[in-house]
């Protein structure tokens, strides 16, 4: 069973992380250069702790399997990101940041990350505004904010529609700088497909290169994953194509243990789907919520006819109805299970049923088109090229879709997974948003994480390896793994079955999202659960993958990540089934009250759930790590 | 199934085309078109989605699919990177290769797909292409120096607002490459200014200006990409419409960077201040 020592330090709340960093052991600045880090991913977590790490004098290692470390899909956030610098003076604190944020994971989050979360917050603006962002500003020069889901004060920070591009690319700066000047190697095209343990410790990685199929062993004194999140379990997220879970799952295979995987968010403001063909859904920003108004037709048979048609006595704003003080901008998971429920009472809008109007004519109306142009104009113009609609003349069409998952590797306050030497940041990891995160904290816990956690608890954990001691890449444990590897890679290829990779993606994708996805039930993940390992058996049987190993090979590439999908699903099925209660995204409909909301169970459930690898066919050990909450009262979250 | 689109305007009969596609096995081999029947594609389908759906048919009928690049599908990542019917990312203004969709195609179109051709930017495979070029720009001054922790208050640097929105329209570039593809001179020129005005239009970026634009221009001269001859195609195919005004700006700082380097030494070369 694993040790789950969470490390939280001692102290008052708003001391702790202070404290810790005074207490916390430090490398000698002539001795960091003897330490090799390897970091997997360059998003905004990867490329701002490759980057502070070498500026700090650590040699690092960066390993990213996009062409360019620009790609990662850190990029395609829009909204903004969260700050609790109180510019506003409207009452914002840190503490007040770390209360929404708590509250609003309902209360399965880490006080103690989630704190030092806030805390550091205010330090992420300073450093992006120095590297350049070009946030949003006031005509003074100031720094503008706006408002963001779930959020009373106006704390977020923003760049047009396009604020994880400019966050990105302050990183990928910061990055490019410590590249250029030799403190980062960076391995463009190249995928980790396997983690090296050696006595208990992660020290290492197996690579290939996807454009020569190179396979490669690589040691370090730690590594550090920043590899993103898992959504694309489900087939159709708002995720990129490429976006997969395959680093954060070998490590689950080699002892990390893998922290509430069924805590997915389902974001409300996503195109709907059109047809079967369909690679991706494509997200319609949150702040979008902060002028348009969300409704369906009252009857049933007004469904298809035309908006303007529906008469404003016959329009629900049902958000606006059912949650009079946050209204359109109550959190996600809400907004997304209303809009289920009223396309399953028969209202939903478009063809297939599946759709809610977020409406911007009263927007329009008060501020003006070139207003609403001005501030939402790219969101607008995406809109029209993938739906050919106009949202300033028809009300968007929008739907939930997977956006973000919560749960994760399993970490500690120093963010290092129970394998000693394995760090895990960003959305990798799990302990930050509890069950539901928040609009615009994605972007502050990646750089968080990556600009001012990992710098100082990395050194902590390398200062009780002696330097110089890594293993090197040619001992027996990284032999055996890339043997693995290369294994893994000839039964893909050597299948030679009569489907494509994309019909199995595609057929887990369905299985999560009807039992697993904004409602869940026991009958519905018990099926899941029986369905999910034929799939698995039928994939490795009657996969086709053609082409070789030696050349780039994106079927093989895909292969390899549903593979792990196919595993990884179940083990979200599992949880989902375990946790018997609703919380924040996780909707048990056995767990609810009267009136639809959440039914927490905290007696039993105020706890992560970390589930261990037992092996290939066996049940994996779900352990616990109960949560305290000494500074916060658990409350039922109420937005009415 | 048919698309979601309530109020339909073109989008309702279904289209077959022929997709004329580079195929090329490897990095320096020989390449050549090779056509294939797309049948029966509901328009609201985008244009990667095609070719996902006949790379399924190759795949099932044993033959290698089409490699290209793409990843968000969303026009911001910059991976997609497909020359369509002679035009870098394809017949609309203002979006990338993911954002182009079949209804733009009349049914029984010839539709031709290639790389992006540059010698800066040599094929792996297929569609794909290394534009680690660009990268390799980055590195050389496509950055502020600021240490992690060493940064001011964020207020304390005041930036006038019609300053900041000048500077975003520049840094919305994706890096994708489609300028260089559309140039004939294969110029990296509005990449690289995009970069260098964002930069120099703020305070933040005024203590390297010189050098930045002088260590950018430099490393872009060295990679192979040619000078600009004022045609404008790079904006044209922008799929974020950066305008041409900013290679101006970059050659004005470039001319100022390059007399004041002639009285007072400035480094061109990569690291500002690293450790």
């Amino acid at each position: 069973m694993a040790q789950l020592d969470s490390k939280i330090p001692p102290g008052p709340l708003a001391d702790k992380w202070r404290r810790h960093r005074a207490d916390i052991k430090l490398v000698n600045p002539s001795n960091k250069r003897k330490y090799e880090v390897i970091v997997v991913g360059a998003g905004l977590a990867g490329a701002s702790a490759a980057a502070t790490m070498a500026e700090l004098g650590y040699r690092v290692k960066c390993f990213v399997f996009h062409d360019s470390p620009r790609r990662a899909h850190s990029i395609a956030a829009q909204g903004g990101i969260n700050a609790a610098k109180n510019y506003q003076n409207d009452g914002d604190s840190v503490h007040r940041l770390f209360y929404d944020t708590i509250k609003g994971g309902d209360y399965r989050s880490r006080e103690a990350n989630t704190h030092r979360l806030a805390e550091v917050s205010v330090n992420i603006i300073d450093q992006c505004v120095a590297q350049g962002v070009p946030f949003a500003r006031e005509y003074g020069g100031l720094l503008a904010n706006r408002s963001f889901g779930g959020a009373q004060v106006s704390r977020t920070f923003y760049a047009r529609g396009q604020t994880g591009q400019q966050l990105l690319l302050g990183a990928y700066s910061a990055l490019s700088r410590m590249v250029g000047a030799g403190g980062v190697q960076l391995f463009t095209f190249s995928e980790m497909l396997d983690l090296v343990v050696v006595d208990g410790h992660a020290k290492g990685i197996v690579v290939r290169d996807l454009r020569t199929g190179e396979i490669t062993r690589h040691s370090a004194d730690a590594v550090v994953l920043a590899t993103g999140g898992y959504g694309n379990v489900f087939n159709l997220s708002t995720y990129a194509r490429g976006s997969n879970a395959t680093a954060i799952w070998r490590a689950y295979r080699r002892g990390a243990c893998f922290a509430n995987p069924c805590f997915t968010q389902i974001h409300p403001t996503c195109i709907p789907v059109s047809g079967d063909y369909q690679s991706k859904l494509t997200l319609m920003s949150v702040p979008l919520r902060n002028d348009g108004r969300i409704w369906v037709p009252k009857r049933k048979e007004d469904r298809l006819k035309a908006p303007g048609e529906i008469a404003e006595a016959d329009r629900d704003y049902y958000l606006e109805r059912m949650y009079p003080a946050f209204g359109n901008l109550c959190p996600r998971d809400i907004a997304s299970r209303a809009a289920q429920r009223v396309c399953d009472e028969g209202r939903g809008v478009g063809e297939t049923g599946l759709g809610v109007y977020l409406d911007f004519a009263e927007a329009i109306g008060r501020l003006g088109e070139s207003a609403v142009r001005e501030r939402y104009g790219n969101l607008f113009d995406i809109y029209h090229e993938i739906t050919n609609e106009n949202a300033y003349r028809v009300p968007m069409r929008i739907f939930p879709a997977v956006h973000y998952t919560m749960g994760g590797l399993w970490v500690d306050y120093n963010l290092m997974s129970n394998l000693p030497g394995l760090f895990v940041l960003g959305e990798a990891n799990f302990s930050d948003h509890g069950a539901n995160r928040l609009g615009a904290s994605a972007l502050m816990q990646g750089l968080a994480d990556g600009y001012f956690v990992i710098p100082y608890t990395i050194g902590n954990y390398l200062a009780t390896q002696k330097p110089g001691s890594r293993p090197a890449p040619d001992g027996a444990e990284f032999r055996a793994a890339e043997e693995e590897v290369r294994g893994r890679v000839a039964r893909l290829l050597g299948a030679k079955g009569g489907e494509p990779v994309s019909r199995f993606h595609k057929r887990l994708g369905a299985i999560m999202w009807k039992s697993c996805g904004m409602a869940r039930n026991r009958a519905g993940l018990e099926k899941a659960l029986q369905e999910i390992p034929p799939l698995r058996e039928e994939f490795w049987k009657n996969v086709n993958v053609p082409g070789s190993g030696e050349t780039l090979n994106q079927s093989l590439e895909q292969a390899g990540r549903v593979a792990d999908f196919l595993e990884l699903g179940e083990l979200f099925c599992r949880d989902a089934l375990a946790r018997e209660e609703s919380c924040g995204c996780h909707f048990r409909e056995e767990y609810q009250y009267p009136d639809g909301e959440c039914k927490r169970d905290d007696e039993h459930f105020a706890h992560v759930a970390a589930w261990e690898y037992q092996g290939e066919g066996k049940a994996p050990l779900r352990n616990v790590e109960p949560l305290a909450y000494e500074f916060t009262k658990m409350s039922v979250r109420n937005y009415k | 199934m048919r698309g979601s689109n309530v109020a339909s305007e073109n989008t309702t009969r279904n289209i077959s085309v022929t997709v004329r596609v580079w195929r090329q096995a490897g990095p320096g081999a020989r390449g050549q078109f090779v056509d294939y029947p797309a049948r029966n594609l509901n328009p609201n389908m985008s244009l990667l989605e095609m070719l996902d759906v006949l790379n399924d048919e190759l795949t099932v009928k044993g033959e290698e699919p089409i490699a290209f690049a793409h990843d968000c599908r969303e026009g911001i990542c910059g991976t997609c990177s497909l020359v369509i019917d002679g035009k870098p990312h394809g017949p609309h203004r203002g979006v990338a290769s993911c954002q182009t969709y079949m209804r733009s195609f009349p049914d029984g179109a010839v539709i031709t797909i290639e790389p992006f051709r540059a010698s800066p930017f040599p094929v792996i495979k297929d569609l794909i292409t290394d534009r680690s070029a660009f990268d390799k720009i980055q590195q050389a001054g496509g950055f502020i120096t600021v240490r992690t922790g060493a940064a001011p208050e964020a207020n304390a640097i005041l930036v006038p607002k019609d300053a900041a929105e000048l500077a975003m329209d520049a840094a919305q570039c994706i890096g994708c490459g489609a300028c260089v593809a559309a140039c004939k001179n294969a110029s990296a020129m509005l990449f690289v200014a995009a970069k260098v005005s964002h930069m120099g239009l703020l305070p933040q970026g005024q203590p390297e200006r010189d050098r930045r634009v002088l260590a950018m221009v430099k490393v872009m001269d060295e990679l192979g990409f040619g000078g600009c001859t004022n045609q404008y195609e790079c904006s044209a195919a922008c799929p974020k419409l950066i305008s041409h005004d900013f290679i101006a700006r970059m050659n004005r700082d470039y001319l100022k960077a390059s007399f004041r380097a002639a009285f007072k030494p400035v480094t061109a070369t990569a690291g500002g201040g690293a450790a």
